[in-house]
């Protein structure tokens, strides 16, 4: 039903698909507000989380997505000392297409590898991040936040805001938004904006009041500071003082601005404590909508007849 | 495509009373009875059936909703973005008589995916099922408790059931000339 | 095997002769004795003498690389001087200098004996370049003088970039008691960071952590104001950027010590091929843009660009089918040498095959001081057939390296290796039947 086989990021991905995806969300949306929150969509269907970097968040809520479908899963984390040994990886695909499993959810530290992985196995890939490249399902969960707030996603004006050179979540929201009709703009250090933007489709403005004047929503981004080999931002009141969401900064404008979050947060640094649990915060509908198109992602991909062994 | 009403507003209205009387003279014990419809006109249907009972003895039944949408196993044959209704089962099955309530009874495949789903919510004593026409066909070992009208239907031929809650009028057609 | 003995009479019958020392293209047989060449034009060859019909073809110089890595001692799984040769010839060179970068690494008057005493039994003629500082440590510099007397045709730490500009200008100064080249991978390790591809727009789409090509042309620019500072030679090995370009051209203009070269891969690909994510494709310096690309065939024509060299980097297929962080930096190239700049030059970019020839024959050799007036009676047979009108495509079996890794596999390409001699071998080449 979906055009693509795997899901390996939104670079180039077809538009009408992302809203498929987020259509067949909201219908799981309400499957997730039943007493009886299980469904047998994917009964016989094995999935394994390959997860070759720590990730709780994004790990617990495709367990969750993949539990509710019934899907049998498998979860297989290689510690960062085997994968410094990059041989692995071809071992570790080859084994999983050797136990014939239908789907791989992979996250890895390195760009492209989901795509490296589909040259070693016949399984649906689903990217959960590639390193610095793309984290897909992040964002199209979090388009289904904002269709969810504003009804629509075109036209919607988004602010994407931090540490933009180092975050799969802002490229694949990039892609997302952007081929969805909707206008983004990045803000951030400029050390940490990527120096070519050229045929991205997005605005760059180092003033964070400007962007909350024009934004309809931000999403915030987590500041990595573990990412950074060399102290790119001076100290965390200089980046709170200059990109910080904070109370007395939404206060300014006298908009209700809409902010979203991928998690996990630093509290008093990129946003204030106050703001992430205020109202104006949709941090975790998220979180839901994450289990949500988790659901409907493995749903469209691994649903199909032709992608199902014997049947 | 030809289109044949096969029953009006008031005979819509008939079979449905008459399945009331049947619900009744099969349970003994009406408090006990709880009525779940399909979505998505077996859901007005049971509100209908709901609403009868009291005019006839006086006693509201508990009524639910159940959505297979995700519960039917030839999803995999024309996987589509699903049309999610809402499933609301807000009281215990242990121990009531569970009366289905669907429109039409055709291979038996949605009947199958409701009593799929309905074990997530309990032990039912018993589980009946009432359909305002049974077309035939069936692909299951399944059967319909109460009956309101049987519908032989050929090859080509399909059974629409139109409600006023649905549809805006009562009329079940019979349709020819079907794929 | 496609490698023999050369016969000790043989003709070279009805070819053209395609002479880029004295810029000449003739008609005329070719004879070669005892490895040899005894005379061109009209002779008396013996009856027993093998005749190799070149109608056709052309007869040139055999090629010379400046730059290729054949991993002995140390890596000897990855590419030996034997195989090294072997995969030369296939390409249609007679000639290289190989890298220093091994293990341990050419930085003795030993090593270089090392390499000459394997070399005399290859088939082709291998030089070895010494490492500017023991052990490539970036700090202390070698014995230059003892090993240029045992063979060291040029000096570098190849791989490793000369970080620390004092050192880069004390191994300049050094090196002008001994005349020869100092080659430095110009890259600033620092700007170049985690960089695994060129930083540009495609970078930003894949993720991938850029290189900038400011990393190159910063430290080429730095390498050329203390050459010219020193009176020193520089070579600057494999230009990727344009902005390195301009630099050597400004400096070529008033020091003629200058010299650089480019490989075919940074002719032939730009950064869009990295969309694949194949690790053949990562590079040091990394494939640029295209407007990268098209600087870099510009200043070959123009001559700011000396020569074509290949950075023949072997490496297992362990070390390459890994994910992009993990893989290794470099390709092989001898192979498919002239059919991607024969390609990219001649049939795409409209320059003369005799100045082609001349980036891959007299000039890298006038660079590394060797005989360049090789089509003279008496002269070591060294000696390339190529038909550059053939249209080929490159695949696993044209390779005759140990290793595999080239991103050329499946390219089509224009012109062919057909024949190479050297002193007493000669190679026909696979892809004529």
């Amino acid at each position: 039903m979906l055009k693509q086989k795997h899901l390996l990021g939104l670079e180039g991905y077809p538009a009408e698909d992302i809203q498929t995806i987020i259509d067949t969300a909201f219908n799981f949306r309400e499957v997730l507000e039943r007493p009886i929150k299980k469904v047998p969509s994917l009964q016989g269907v094995t999935i394994v989380n390959l997860f070759f970097e720590n990730s709780t968040r994004t790990r617990i809520s495709f367990e969750l997505a993949q539990k509710r479908l019934s899907a049998d899963t498998v979860n297989f984390s290689a510690s960062s000392s085997s994968l410094k040994k990059g041989e692995s990886f071809k071992d570790t695909a080859q084994n999983i297409e050797a136990m014939k499993i239908d789907a791989v959810v992979m996250r890895h530290p390195t760009p492209g590898a989901a795509k490296h992985l589909t040259e070693f196995i016949d399984a649906i890939i689903i990217n959960a991040g590639d390193g610095t490249h793309e984290h897909p399902t992040q964002a199209i969960l979090d388009m289904m936040s904002l269709h969810e707030k504003f009804g629509r996603l075109r036209g919607l004006k988004i602010g994407i805001i931090g540490d933009i050179v180092h975050s799969r979540v802002a490229l694949s929201n990039i892609y997302g938004l952007t081929s969805m009709g909707a206008e983004v703009t990045i803000c951030g250090p400029p050390n940490l904006i990527p120096s070519f933007l050229q045929d991205l489709n997005v605005n760059y403005n180092d003033n964070l009041d400007e962007v909350i004047d024009w934004a309809d929503a931000l999403n915030v981004l987590r500041i990595q500071r573990e990412r950074m080999g060399i102290g790119l931002v001076p100290s965390n009141r200089e980046y709170r003082a200059t990109f910080g969401i904070t109370q007395e900064r939404l206060n300014k404008h006298e908009k209700e601005i809409i902010i979203m979050h991928p998690g996990p947060m630093n509290r008093g640094v990129e946003i204030d404590g106050f703001v992430a649990d205020s109202n104006q915060a949709i941090i975790l509908d998220q979180v839901l909508n994450g289990v949500a198109s988790r659901m409907a992602i493995l749903y469209l991909l691994c649903g199909g007849k032709a992608n199902v062994g014997e049947n | 495509m030809k289109e044949k009403v096969l029953m009006d507003e008031i005979a819509v209205e008939r079979s449905i009373t008459r399945l009331c009387h049947e619900i009744l003279e099969h349970n003994r014990t009406p408090e006990n009875i709880v009525l779940i419809g399909i979505h998505n006109r077996g859901v007005p249907l049971a509100a209908r059936i709901k609403l009868k009972i009291s005019e006839f003895i006086g006693i509201d039944l508990e009524q639910g909703s159940l959505d297979i949408t995700f519960h039917r196993d030839d999803f995999r044959e024309r996987l589509q973005v699903p049309e999610v209704k809402e499933t609301d089962i807000s009281f215990s099955l242990d121990g009531k008589v569970v009366i289905l309530v669907d429109d039409v009874l055709y291979s038996g495949r949605t009947v199958r995916a409701a009593l799929d789903e309905l074990n997530s919510f309990g032990r039912a004593a018993k589980v009946q099922l009432a359909v305002l026409v049974d077309r035939g066909h069936r692909e299951l070992p399944i059967k319909a408790d109460y009956v309101g009208k049987n519908i032989p239907t050929n090859d080509g031929e399909h059974v629409s059931v139109l409600l006023k809650e649905t549809d805006g009028n009562d009329n079940v057609l019979l349709i020819k000339g079907v794929e | 095997m496609s490698l023999k003995n050369l016969s000790k009479h043989t003709v070279l019958k009805a070819g053209t002769l395609l002479d880029p020392y004295n810029k000449r293209t003739y008609r005329a047989d070719l004879w070669i004795k005892d490895g040899f060449i005894e005379s061109i034009g009209e002779f008396n060859a013996p009856k027993s003498a093998e005749i190799i019909d070149c109608k056709g073809k052309i007869i040139t110089h055999g090629f010379c690389d400046l730059h290729v890595h054949f991993r002995e001692p140390g890596r000897e799984d990855k590419e030996t001087l034997d195989t090294g040769s072997l995969s030369a010839m296939a390409g249609g060179f007679t000639r290289v200098c190989v890298m220093p970068n091994t293990n341990p690494p050419l930085d003795s008057p030993e090593m270089m004996n090392f390499i000459k005493e394997k070399a005399e039994k290859c088939p082709i003629h291998i030089h070895p370049i010494g490492a500017v500082t023991k052990a490539q440590n970036g700090k202390d510099i070698t014995e230059m003088a003892l090993m240029f007397k045992e063979g060291a045709v040029a000096f570098s730490d190849d791989g490793l970039p000369i970080q620390d500009g004092a050192v880069m200008r004390i191994a300049l100064e050094y090196s002008t008691l001994v005349g020869v080249p100092v080659i430095n991978h110009a890259e600033d390790e620092c700007l170049r960071s985690e960089g695994l591809m060129h930083e540009g727009i495609i970078s930003t789409h894949l993720g991938l952590p850029g290189n900038p090509d400011l990393a190159e042309s910063a430290m080429v620019h730095r390498d050329l104001e203390l050459a010219d500072f020193t009176g020193a030679k520089l070579h600057v090995p494999h230009v990727s950027s344009a902005k390195a370009v301009q630099h050597i051209r400004t400096m070529k203009r008033k020091n003629n010590n200058i010299t650089s070269e480019v490989t075919p891969h940074h002719l032939f690909f730009n950064d869009e091929a990295l969309r694949s994510y194949d690790t053949n494709l990562k590079v040091a310096p990394p494939i640029r843009t295209e407007s990268d690309r098209e600087v870099l065939i510009k200043a070959v024509k123009d001559g700011t660009i000396d020569c074509i060299a290949t950075d023949h980097a072997p490496h297992t297929l362990e070390d390459k089918e890994t994910t992009f962080d993990c893989a290794s930096f470099g390709m092989i190239g001898l192979e498919s040498a002239f059919g991607v700049v024969n390609k990219v030059l001649v049939q795409e970019s409209g320059m003369e095959l005799i100045d082609l020839i001349s980036l891959l024959t007299v000039n890298p050799r006038k660079i590394m001081g060797f005989d360049s007036d090789l089509f003279s009676e008496g002269a070591m047979a060294e000696i390339t057939v190529i038909d550059p009108d053939r249209d080929w495509t490159f695949d696993k079996d044209h390779i005759h390296s140990k290793s595999g890794n080239s991103p050329f596999i499946g390219k089509d390409l224009k012109g062919t290796v057909e024949l190479t001699i050297s002193t007493n071998s000669i190679y026909k080449s696979q892809i004529i039947k």
